[in-house]
């Protein structure tokens, strides 16, 4: 439309402005070989007044220069659609025209325009604030060329300085705008973002905008911003995706995303245009945290809890270097959610200390522990992982010094677990004296001798999956006690799941006993002890009622009985953890092996001598009729003797008692004989 | 006895030897019977108690086992002692089972018993018992019995994989029933019936020391064996067989050990009253 005006201006316009665009048209042939171009020149009408590098105009009081750049304006993306596709408002007005209204790039660039609204460049510029940047002022006006086009504005290697232009020092916006980073541009070039894009022109490598987006920039604190930190890892993982595999293989990646409290975010550790592809020892120096926490008298305003931290219990800690490791965690980074520009940067900080930031495996076993359970429902007795570990000085388990030490366990549980302690307290089950018992236990024993591979609490109930027997995940769950116990004895495990007490070779449906219904739980004892040798048939008779009641009425049941150590008890016969039916041939009781197993006390044992009734009664005529009879043929013999015996001497009794006062009588008669005799005799002597 | 005077002459009933078998077997008896029975009754306090004191239940198997080969050996020197009193008095065996002061039960013991039994219920005189008294007959064939039926029984549950080379294994159980029973019986009816027989009885209240001094007053064997009396007076025999009273020491000695002896079997008594009627499971 514009160029058919061109084309029939001269017949009514001055002859001018046809010379003009005749010479331009022939110089263009003669000189540039590209007629038709020169014809089509966008704006070219614009030009003849714009493309003079004189033409000014004075606007409160200073000259502006109203030059624009035909040829670059040829070149640029919007060429096709002349000076009129974006300075709408000069459409057909006449020259020399006034002042143009100010270009609206949201007419097409809508979206753009919308979030440049919305950022906080758009809502500066809406306050009336002139330092704030519109479209222009990063994209240019007449000269825009594609983003991919190197002369753009807004290339990648260029944007850095686009920003740059008021965010570096010195400039009037860091000097007069809340900015809270510093050296902004000058970080950036030094960090290894910088050096990729500006030294190495890696084009691909983040600039400004890759984080802070190009038009929806917002502050941090916006929930919405880039570089909030609930969208930090977002922005960062579009160029690292993956980034947690390069990180603590523990760390629970898409925590970062999804509750990035609890996590320390990229730039907690990755300063903000300082990065670099090493390990930076923290956002938050640690040195910064100590300014206060360094203080022993430092106390918290709302409870008076001290909060001094001891520098060199940290620094002896778990979390502190190892050799050959790098393990040095800065403050920040478990006590996450500082922020730095503030001049306290723990203020920030709204939740506890969550471990499970990098200990995710362990805290999801914690959380679903009993421990785990309680402290969900905000149970003020449940342990949190510092009860048990401490907080700053906290050790490796392996460490002697450790809290968590195995021969420091029992007395770490017992905190809680012994009688009248806490959990004590409101333990509702059968074992009691758990700490006692287990002191005195061989575990126990063990321990105290400092046998530091012998079972702890942790060993059966597991550190962090503590749940109750009754619950069916749990360690010492009936069903889990063989397993459990099998992480050492694992030897005799293996026999047990081959005896009839297994479910898998039994198949009975009824519980059946597992290592604790014999052994106890806490106060497990050797087995060679006479204690145990001695209870083995009360604990077996819990089930087996009738034979061990009737192995009582034998030999080796009632020298038991007395406290005889040595006599066979139920499994020096029947085997312990390899106990199976009598009908199994690998039973030790079994035609071809019985023999042998008597042979272990009784040498030179046979078959016929196994044949001995080891379980018989004497009350039982059907099964036992040898044994019934006998024991009433022998009863009748007695009460037939006794009551012969009986009545012979009761019937004697009043004889006895007669020649008893007839003898006397005699004896007293013979005396007075013997007397009168004397007293005869003695007036003759 | 006041210096001077004369020792009574008293009439000897029992040897020298058959005094020390018969002491010695009170000894293994007893011995026998605390440590057997601790086993029986294992389930009374008493019995564990008992144990304890005795070094355990194996120290107390010991003790019973030594018991029993005293016991034995009383029984095969009592055998040795019949046969030389067989060669030294009798032509043959059967004229000792036989003739006169012969241990055998015969048919005049038989109308003793008829006789004891009317006299008891006043139907007539006492008997004129002679040597042996049917009820002392009686008690010497018992402990026969006692050590055939006891000793096999003892000696089998002893050496069991010896003896189950011939007997089945269950015999074992049967032994134990009838080894402990038939010990029962024996202890119930020595620490009852023979004591009160021939120690207890009123007339010899409180005990009769005949059985370890080996002698009687002259008038104690004519009014309990008058029999016997009249027999040696008439063969003229009797002077032989009277010989010195043992002094007052000795007796109290004796009467001591017997006091002894009597407590122990009266406690295991009661002990066995209470095993079998109150504590019995």
């Amino acid at each position: 439309m514009a160029e058919t005006k061109v084309v029939r201006r001269p017949s009514r316009a001055g002859l001018s402005i046809v010379v003009a665009t005749l010479l331009s048209a022939v110089f263009s042939l003669l000189l540039l070989e590209r007629p038709a171009r020169a014809a089509d020149q966008p704006g070219a009408e614009c030009l003849a007044c714009h493309g003079d590098k004189t033409t000014t105009t004075t606007r409160a009081g200073k000259t502006v220069s109203l030059y624009v750049d035909g040829k670059k304006f040829a070149t640029s993306v919007h060429a096709s659609f002349g000076c009129t596709g974006c300075h709408a408002d000069l459409e057909g007005k006449d020259f020399p025209h006034e002042k143009p209204a100010r270009v609206n790039c949201g007419t097409c660039h809508a979206t753009e325009q919308e979030q440049h609204n919305r950022s906080l460049h758009g809502k500066a510029i809406a306050r009336g604030d002139t330092l704030a940047p519109r479209c222009v002022n990063c994209h240019g006006n007449h000269d825009i060329v594609p983003v991919k086009d190197a002369r753009s504005a807004v290339a990648p290697l260029k944007v850095p300085f686009v920003c740059g232009q008021c965010h570096r020092e010195g400039t009037t916006v860091s000097r007069n705008r809340p900015i809270p980073q510093d050296n902004i541009l000058e970080n950036y070039s030094e960090s290894i973002h910088g050096e990729a894009l500006l030294k190495k022109g890696l084009s691909v490598a983040p600039n400004c905008a890759t984080c802070h987006t190009a038009h929806l920039i917002l502050p941090h604190t916006d929930p919405a911003s880039s570089i909030n930190r609930r969208n930090i890892a977002a922005t960062c993982t579009k160029c690292h995706s993956q980034i947690e595999v390069v990180h603590r293989k523990t760390i629970r990646g898409e925590l970062w995303e999804k509750q990035a409290n609890v996590l320390p975010a990229c730039p907690d550790c990755h300063q903000p245009h300082k990065i670099r592809n090493v390990f930076y020892a923290q956002g938050m120096a640690d040195a910064d945290c100590m300014r206060c926490h360094a203080d022993e008298k430092l106390r918290r305003a709302r409870d008076g809890q001290s909060m001094y931290v001891n520098l060199s219990e940290v620094n002896h800690s778990r979390h502190s270097e190892e050799p050959g490791r790098l393990r040095n965690v800065a403050c920040s980074q478990c006590h996450s959610e500082v922020n730095a520009s503030h001049v306290r940067p723990c203020e920030t900080i709204t939740h506890k200390v969550d471990c499970t930031a990098c200990h995710d495996e362990i805290g999801k076993l914690y959380a679903a522990s009993i421990h785990g359970q309680l402290n969900g429902k905000n149970d003020p007795n449940a342990p949190t992982c510092k009860e048990c570990h401490g907080t700053h000085g906290i050790l490796g388990k392996l460490d002697p010094q450790s809290r968590t030490f195995a021969t420091h366990v029992p007395e770490l549980c017992a905190r809680c677990h012994r009688e009248g302690q806490k959990a004590a307290v409101r333990y509702t089950g059968l074992q009691h004296e758990i700490i006692g018992n287990y002191t005195e236990s061989i575990h126990g024993t063990l321990l105290k001798n400092g046998l530091t591979v012998t079972a702890t609490c942790t060993s059966c109930h597991t550190a962090h999956q503590i749940l109750p027997r009754t619950d069916p995940a749990s360690s010492v769950n009936a069903n889990n006690v063989p397993t459990t116990c099998g992480k050492c004895h694992h030897g005799i495990e293996q026999q047990f799941e081959n005896s009839i007490h297994s479910k898998r070779v039994s198949g009975f449906s009824k519980p059946l006993p597992v290592c604790n219904d014999c052994h106890t739980a806490h106060a497990i004892h050797r087995t060679d002890e006479n204690s145990f040798r001695l209870n083995v048939m009360a604990t077996c008779g819990r089930c087996h009622e009738q034979i061990a009641k009737t192995y009582f009425e034998t030999y080796h049941g009632k020298v038991s009985r007395l406290g005889y150590t040595k006599a066979a008890k139920c499994y020096d016969c029947h085997g312990a953890h390899d106990i199976l039916a009598v009908a199994d041939p690998r039973s030790h009781l079994s035609r071809a092996n019985v023999a042998a197993t008597c042979g272990k006390c009784h040498a030179g044992a046979t078959r016929r001598f196994a044949g001995y009734l080891t379980h018989a009664t004497h009350h039982d005529p059907r099964k036992y009729p040898f044994l019934f009879y006998t024991f009433w043929g022998m009863t009748t013999l007695l009460l037939v003797t006794f009551v012969v015996g009986g009545l012979h001497t009761l019937l004697w009794l009043p004889r006895a008692f007669q020649m008893r006062r007839e003898l006397r009588a005699a004896e007293a008669e013979a005396v007075a004989a013997l007397e009168a005799a004397a007293s005869k005799e003695s007036p003759d002597a | 006895m006041p210096k001077g005077e004369v020792a009574e002459r008293q009439f000897v009933r029992f040897s020298r030897l058959q005094r020390i078998l018969h002491i010695c077997m009170i000894v293994s008896f007893i011995t026998l019977a605390l440590t057997g029975l601790t086993l029986k009754f294992s389930y009374t306090k008493w019995a564990a108690l008992l144990s304890h004191l005795l070094g355990g239940f194996e120290n107390a198997g010991y003790i019973h086992r030594s018991a029993a080969v005293v016991m034995f050996g009383v029984f095969i020197t009592h055998l040795a002692d019949l046969y030389k009193l067989k060669k030294r008095e009798h032509s043959s065996w059967f004229a000792m089972i036989f003739g006169p002061g012969s241990m055998v039960p015969d048919r005049r013991d038989l109308a003793e018993l008829v006789a004891t039994l009317k006299w008891f219920v006043g139907q007539g005189k006492r008997p004129a018992y002679g040597r042996w008294t049917y009820w002392e007959k009686f008690d010497y064939f018992a402990v026969f019995w006692g050590i055939a039926v006891i000793g096999s029984t003892g000696l089998t549950l002893w050496f069991p994989v010896f003896f189950t080379r011939f007997i089945p294994g269950s015999f074992l159980n049967v032994a134990t029933i009838i080894h402990s029973d038939e010990a029962l019986l024996a202890t119930g009816f020595i620490f009852t019936v023979h004591f009160f027989n021939t120690h207890l009885r009123p007339e010899k209240f409180p005990m009769d020391i005949t059985v370890f001094t080996g002698r009687m007053a002259l008038e104690e064997l004519k009014r309990d064996k008058p029999r016997e009396y009249e027999a040696l007076v008439a063969s003229g025999k009797l002077e032989e067989k009277m010989e010195e009273a043992y002094p007052a020491i000795v007796t109290r000695t004796i009467r001591a050990f017997a006091w002894v002896a009597l407590a122990v079997g009266f406690s295991i008594v009661l002990w066995i009253v209470y095993a079998v009627l109150f504590a019995y499971r």
